[in-house]
């Protein structure tokens, strides 16, 4: 018993472990958190997959040989004491319990065994030397309880052993089975990796894009998988999704065709969570959901060639290909499509009830419904641009525009790292919510010639103006061009850095003003250039436009440190969406069930059905009562009150 | 409010119930009738038979306990009520008075805690004053709060289906609503042994641990706007969330009340307030058969849970972090139980042992949503 405590106690601390360290997580994630120090150690320990670690199997083997054997030991006392009545019970053991009354001669045996059969117990007499002992008792399914629930913790456990990955891991330990690592096509994987459909028991996932089959899941093993092949095949010919309006999603729901692989046979039905489909034995779920592939379009615009107008560049989401910009070969990696980004535009501080009167307070309070500003962004994309080094850049584009202020931006999100968030810029739109008009700008913001051109026309306006005399205009001149050409290598930062070089620090602020002042002067000249040389009339002052061009400057600038070739644009896609399916074969839960059952009907019967015995020992002189239980609770003392006041109130024949 | 019973209690029989307990069964049947005509047909067979099953089950507990045939057709008349002046609009909660002051579950639920709150102080100044007045008092006050809270689960059930048919649930579907039961049913239980065992003094003990539930309650509606009535996710619409739900806070209750107890014991030991407090044997024993009653709902929870989980999530049994410490519980519990039955332990130690239960217990309940993450996520703070 001592022992079987302290494997329990084990049981429960091992099982505590295994809620707290994340169980499953691909190894190098553990690599990264713990060190490889302490990840070695955590492996050994099997720390990584607790509840299937040969130790704990082991314990839990343990702990159901352990039941048995007292189930074992226990069953023939007690199957004896349940049939029995005691009625060998002398009469100085009778006077020594603790309910036990001695009464005055007057009631009969047969009074006495008519009185507890009608109160519900089973009556045995017994003539003895002593007298006439009535033995009676009630509630022997109390013991029977015992049995229920140690046979039914048996039961669940070998329910739970025959789904568990037991036989497996025997395999895998003798070498029969080894689970593929590499990540290579499902049809390369080798013989020693795949197991047949003839596995006892099996829970594996598998992804199916829409109009797409699958006849194989895959098996989590440590640092690798298995293939599991299914007797059937699985198409997907459409998977749905819905939400609510408040952007919770309401439901997820797969329409399945599964054919036979042996008879052909089809069956198709629609599986949602919740309401799994079980074909032959196995368990079809939904499980999770995700992008199947879609075919994307993007307008790629080269910001190495400015002038150059937009391309269009065909890819698929989740897919890889090869590019090439400015003779410059990089891999395109398309990352997952997403449609729906559905975010709360209202006011955080409000809704978490900052700076609210205590009158709003108690009235959210007392409402269940409250209004929210949702806004569904729109769909989105990530994917990564690795260059011939294979450095990579992660991007992350919205596909309509965000709106801000009112005025319409494309947001487009950079990071060199994984680990970090998105860093976003955002490009102003034109009227026709296009770029055209911010690249055509931006190709004139680099253009030398462009840069003259305005140099010349702004020296010349604040001549006109007299902001500057005769002989400052050529040196204002020169200036300007060289604040523009310098702003059209590397934007705001290249003036910055030029500041941080040459300019005493004292001097720096009052300088970096002026380019500043340059820049945005000279900007609607640059733009006014720009649109004469495209053939458009010249943008109209007033705050909207000049707004537009202050954004695009920011918009430039940021562009330098984009870190890409090209500024890419979502345009259009097909979507194609894919089913996570988890599949599953578990004989044992049945068993498991019953076992449940049992558990459930024994705890009652231990309970809730109290094991009453009563002795009633007539003699010619006195009558002994005594009652015994095996609870000593109140309950007792009120009953044997209850019968014994009884007993003596026959006795006395009222 | 006196409960009716007698104190030998003898083995049921049906030629005991008198004719207040037919007409409780009729009330019932009846309303279980009512319910099946008008939402029959947007009930799966599943919802039929739990709506059968909690229509015998109610009549059963009625019988059993007999407070409970004037509680629960109380709170669902007033529940009724409450329903009645929305008609079809939820707007109406603001703008009438009943609604507004009392029956709105918002308010019902509010009162509900401003009762507990007051029914913790008589309690223990009826504790400290050994007033038996004022004991009855707080007994009062916890029926009143309680019938309040379950007024505001069932009209709260109703709003649901006001705001949209595609968002209407039973409240039992996150922490928020799940509190509420918890101090329900943690109540309930309470008068139940109080009347049996005429031991109202331990009362101020049982209502800390609903005024503390209490008090998260109202930190969840006022910080966090967590009493805003959200649509089920996929995973929870599923009849099973009706008897899973509920079965597990019968365990939580009864484990909270035995910790509740096993602080009084333990202090009634060591002298403290012992003239004061019932016998720590009538103590111990309320103790045990609160565990006892929680084990067993537990037990049933937790393999619902499981059933449950085989249909979600594609597995009875994934040792996903809340099926675990569902199993640490049970354990323990088991455990506890297992010493004083087999081992005959008393006292001290058992006392302890239900008070470190209740550490136990809460993380398993709140402590995992908070800290750990898994496939049962459905509460986060």
């Amino acid at each position: 018993m001592r022992f079987a405590i302290s494997l329990l106690t084990l049981l429960a601390i091992a099982s505590v472990i295994g809620t707290v360290l994340k169980q499953n997580e691909p190894y190098p994630n553990y690599v990264v958190e713990f060190g490889q120090f302490w990840f070695t150690g955590f492996e050994w320990l099997g720390l990584f997959d607790v509840y299937h670690s040969s130790w704990f199997l082991l314990i839990l083997a343990f702990l159901v040989l352990s039941t048995s054997l007292c189930i074992w030991r226990n069953a023939p006392g007690f199957i004896k004491d349940m049939k029995g009545y005691r009625e060998k019970a002398s009469e100085s053991s009778l006077a020594a319990m603790s309910h036990s009354v001695a009464l005055p001669a007057g009631v009969s045996a047969a009074q006495a065994s008519a009185y507890l059969r009608g109160q519900g117990f089973l009556v045995r007499e017994a003539s003895r030397e002593d007298g006439v002992l009535v033995a009676a008792k009630k509630g022997a399914a109390n013991k029977l309880g015992y049995f229920l629930a140690h046979i039914a913790l048996v039961v669940i456990c070998l329910g739970g052993l025959l789904d568990g990955n037991v036989p497996l891991k025997v395999a895998e330990l003798f070498g029969k089975v080894v689970p593929e690592t590499r990540d290579i096509p499902q049809s390369q994987i080798p013989p020693q990796s795949r197991l047949s459909t003839s596995n006892l028991s099996f829970r594996g996932n598998v992804t199916i894009p829409e109009n797409s089959t699958a006849d194989v899941v895959f098996l989590n093993a440590g640092n690798g998988y298995f293939v599991q092949d299914l007797p059937f095949l699985v198409t997907l010919k459409k998977f749905h999704v819905d939400y609510y309006s408040t952007g919770m999603p309401k439901l997820f729901a797969s329409d399945l065709v599964v054919t036979d692989k042996q008879t052909g046979k089809e069956t198709v039905a629609t599986v949602k969570v919740n309401h799994p489909l079980i074909i032959d034995g196995v368990a079809i779920y939904q499980a999770s959901f995700g992008d199947g592939g879609s075919p994307l379009r993007f307008k790629a615009w080269n910001l190495g060639v400015p002038n150059a107008p937009a391309q269009t560049l065909a890819a698929k989401s989740l897919g890889n290909q090869p590019v090439e910009i400015n003779s410059q070969r990089y891999q395109l990696e398309a990352g997952e499509l997403r449609t729906f980004n559905i975010e709360n535009v209202g006011d955080n501080n409000a809704a978490m009830g900052v700076n609210k009167t205590f009158q709003e307070v108690m009235q959210s309070a007392g409402q269940v419904k409250h209004d929210k500003q949702l806004r569904n962004l729109g769909p989105s994309i990530t994917y990564k641009l690795r260059d011939a080094q294979g450095q990579a850049r992660e991007y992350h584009l919205y596909m309509s525009p965000i709106s801000q202020d009112g005025r319409p931006y494309m947001m487009a999100g950079m990071r060199s790292e994984v680990a970090q968030p998105f860093a976003y810029l955002r490009l102003p739109l034109d009227d026709n919510n296009s770029l055209d008009d911010f690249m055509r700008l931006r190709a004139a913001l680099m253009d030398a010639k462009v840069q003259s051109e305005v140099a010349r026309r702004v020296a010349a306006q604040a001549l006109a103006g007299q902001a500057i005399g005769r002989e400052m205009r050529e040196p204002f001149e020169q200036s300007v061009r060289w604040v523009l050409d310098r702003f059209g290598q590397g934007g705001f930062a290249a003036l910055e850095s030029f500041l941080d070089e040459r300019v005493p620090k004292d001097k720096r602020k009052d300088v970096a003003q002026t380019y500043i002042k340059i820049v945005q002067g000279a900007v609607v000249e640059v733009d006014a250039v720009a649109r004469e040389r495209a053939g458009l009339p010249r943008r109209p002052v007033n705050e909207a436009n000049y707004r537009f061009l202050i954004d695009s400057l920011v918009g430039v600038s940021a562009l330098f440190d984009y870190g890409a070739p090209v500024f890419m644009q979502l345009d259009s896609f097909d979507e194609v969406k894919a089913t996570g399916l988890q599949i599953t074969r578990s004989p044992g839960k049945t068993i498991v069930y019953l076992g449940s059952v049992l558990l459930v009907l024994g705890i009652i019967c231990m309970f809730y059905i109290r094991e009453l015995r009563v002795w009633v020992l007539v003699k010619s002189d006195q009558v002994r009562v005594a009652m015994a239980s095996n609870r000593k609770t109140s309950d007792l003392d009120r009953d044997f009150e209850r019968h014994s006041n009884a007993l003596q109130q026959l006795a006395r024949g009222e | 409010m006196e409960l009716v019973q007698p104190l030998h209690a003898p083995g049921f029989s049906l030629r005991q119930l008198n004719g207040r307990d037919w007409l409780y069964a009729l009330v019932v049947l009846a309303a279980a009738g009512v319910a099946y005509s008008r939402y029959g047909h947007a009930m799966d067979g599943y919802e039929q038979g739990i709506l059968a099953g909690s229509a015998l089950g109610l009549i059963a507990l009625g019988w059993f306990w007999k407070s409970w045939q004037w509680y629960f057709p109380l709170s669902g008349a007033l529940a009724l009520g409450g329903l009645a002046l929305y008609g079809d609009d939820l707007a109406r909660g603001q703008t009438s008075f009943g609604l507004k002051f009392l029956l709105s579950s918002q308010s019902a639920i509010m009162w509900m805690c401003f009762l507990y709150f007051l029914a913790t102080a008589v309690y223990w100044l009826g504790l400290l004053r050994r007033s038996d007045f004022l004991n009855r008092v707080g007994s009062g006050l916890t029926w009143a709060a309680t019938v309040l809270g379950l007024t505001g689960l069932f009209v709260r059930w109703g709003e649901s289906y006001l705001i949209g048919a595609d968002v209407g649930h039973i409240p039992v579907s996150n922490l928020y609503e799940v509190f509420v039961l918890f101090c329900l049913i943690t109540a309930l239980m309470y008068l139940y042994y109080e009347a049996r065992y005429q031991a109202r003094q331990m009362g101020a003990f049982v209502l800390v641990v609903i005024s503390a539930a209490v008090g998260f309650i109202l930190w969840y509606t006022f910080d966090r706007q967590a009493h805003e009535i959200q649509p089920l996710i996929p995973a929870l619409q599923s009849w099973w969330m009706k008897i899973h739900v509920p079965a597990n806070f019968v365990g939580y209750g009864a484990f909270a009340l035995s910790a509740m107890l096993g602080v009084a014991e333990l202090l009634a030991m060591r002298g403290i307030l012992t003239n004061k407090l019932p016998k720590p044997e009538v103590i111990d024993e309320v103790m045990y058969k609160a565990i006892a009653v929680g084990f067993l709902f537990f037990t049933i929870a937790t393999v619902l849970g499981a059933m449950w989980a085989a249909d979600a999530w594609g597995g009875y049994w994934s040792w996903d972090p809340k099926e675990t410490w569902a199993l640490i519980v049970w354990l323990n519990y088991a455990a506890w139980l297992h010493v004083r039955l087999v081992k005959g332990w008393r006292g001290a130690v058992l006392a302890w042992w239900a008070v470190i239960g209740l550490f136990v217990t809460s993380f398993a309940f709140i402590g995992v949503n908070m800290f750990l993450t898994g496939l049962h996520s459905y509460g986060t703070l």
